[in-house]
């Protein structure tokens, strides 16, 4: 399956605008360009830019053009696109396969193409039917897709803070308030469970996807649990950024499914949900099991597992690793996070 | 510097607390002790590995191969061992 792009990258001369600006500051604008960049913005693909070119000539240019701030950790100087196409890859932390590069030169796409077999390199002469792209229609756009940049900015702006912030980790973690919230799926949260499950790729226990209709049913299901949570903190959401299912039976709680969005990875939250469902196994008094399913990304899962004191049992036939955990240590929540849940209170269910 | 020493300079440097609170012997349980958090158990395997050229394997990978000096520098002088043999 060809991935969903969440990222593309632009060239400037000749592709943004017409006209090469070392040579002339008269460069327009291409026709049309301003809504495509409006659209994919919209649709929750991000954008950047990897241009040689003066830096500070060419972001005043975007700025007179209004279009500046869809840019994110543009890369404008005269190193290699290769490299700058790693380092966008690096600061927004996606995979190298879900990027799409834009450049009129073909010296351009086949340097990239040699470093990065798996970027995918458009003409700049096509650019009127890339929103027809079928990488560049996602399947479904969410609350969370459509503030997605949004929510990268509050993030440049936190990894600044972070970077000027003296004293320990723990210090600053706590100076940023962040409430993260366990909820019970409601209908309305389907659509970007959907979402996580196709592009979590690193902290994703199984890479198992899941359709809209499989998860309203497992929602419904007496036997399941199927829970997303929330993390804010003093800049703003990062959105629904974890899901996970567990399925109950008479002397289990089973995880099928457990996912976290790798934009929280840095803020220490990764295992408050794992340890979330730990507790609530351990109080319904039952033991937890859990699926792996090892990709070529997700070997931090595995890891995270085993730290939280889950140990192999067997392999099932269909190569699914299969965890169990007697819960005799649970880790506690960082001190640095409020967690809220408001679930599990009408104890009934269960 | 010795192992112990590397080792335990490279916790120093990811303390989430103060380094004056945080006082540790070379069994002291650094997870228990609260001075390092799971995070920092990840970030420490990537850093060993790459380090020390070594691979932990998946049934080493239990918290408490990590979770102090001494049990850090013993698994990265088996895993050097295991190399060499």
């Amino acid at each position: 399956m060809t991935k969903e792009i969440k990222c593309v990258v632009w060239d400037l001369d000749h592709t943004i605008w017409d006209g090469v600006l070392l040579e002339s500051e008269q460069v327009v604008l291409k026709p049309g360009i301003r809504e495509i960049l409006t659209e994919l913005d919209a649709r929750g693909i991000l954008l950047s830019i990897a241009s040689r070119n003066s830096r500070e000539d060419a972001l005043q240019k975007l700025r007179e053009f209004g279009i500046e701030d869809f840019f994110l950790y543009p890369e404008i100087h005269w190193n290699a696109k290769s490299s700058s196409i790693a380092h966008i890859r690096e600061h927004l932390n996606i995979g190298i396969d879900t990027i799409l590069f834009v450049d009129d030169q073909g010296f351009e796409r086949d340097e990239v193409q040699s470093v990065h077999g798996d970027v995918e390199c458009v003409d700049a002469a096509d650019y009127l039917h890339l929103l027809d792209h079928p990488r560049l229609n996602p399947k479904f756009i969410t609350e969370d897709s459509k503030r997605r940049r949004l929510m990268y900015l509050e993030d440049m702006q936190r990894k600044q803070i972070e970077e000027s912030f003296e004293g320990p980790q723990d210090a600053f973690l706590a100076s940023l308030d962040m409430v993260f919230t366990i909820t019970e799926a409601a209908e309305e949260d389907l659509k970007r469970a959907e979402e996580l499950t196709i592009r979590t790729n690193q902290l994703n226990a199984t890479g198992r996807t899941y359709d809209y209709e499989e998860l309203n049913a497992f929602r419904q299901s007496p036997n399941h649990l199927l829970l997303v949570c929330e993390l804010t903190d003093k800049y703003g959401s990062y959105g629904k950024i974890g899901l996970a299912l567990v399925e109950k039976t008479e002397t289990h709680w089973h995880l099928k499914l457990l996912l976290m969005s790798c934009r929280v990875m840095s803020r220490g939250v990764g295992t408050v949900l794992l340890s979330y469902i730990m507790q609530e196994t351990k109080r319904a008094g039952k033991l937890l099991r859990a699926d792996f399913v090892r990709t070529d990304r997700n070997k931090m899962m595995y890891v995270a597992y085993r730290f939280a004191n889950f140990k192999e049992e067997r392999v099932d036939e269909d190569g699914t690793l299969l965890l169990i955990n007697d819960l005799s240590s649970i880790a506690s929540f960082p001190p640095f996070i409020d967690v809220r849940t408001s679930i599990l209170e009408n104890t009934t269910r269960y | 510097m010795a192992l112990h020493e590397q080792i335990r300079a490279y916790i120093q440097n990811n303390l989430v607390v103060f380094d004056e609170q945080a006082k540790f012997s070379d069994s002291d349980n650094i997870f228990e002790l609260g001075f390092v958090n799971s995070l920092f158990a990840m970030k420490l395997l990537t850093h060993i590995e790459g380090t020390y050229h070594i691979t932990v394997d998946n049934d080493e990978l239990d918290l408490a191969n990590f979770a102090s000096v001494n049990n850090i520098v013993a698994l990265i002088e088996r895993k050097r061992a295991e190399v060499e043999a």
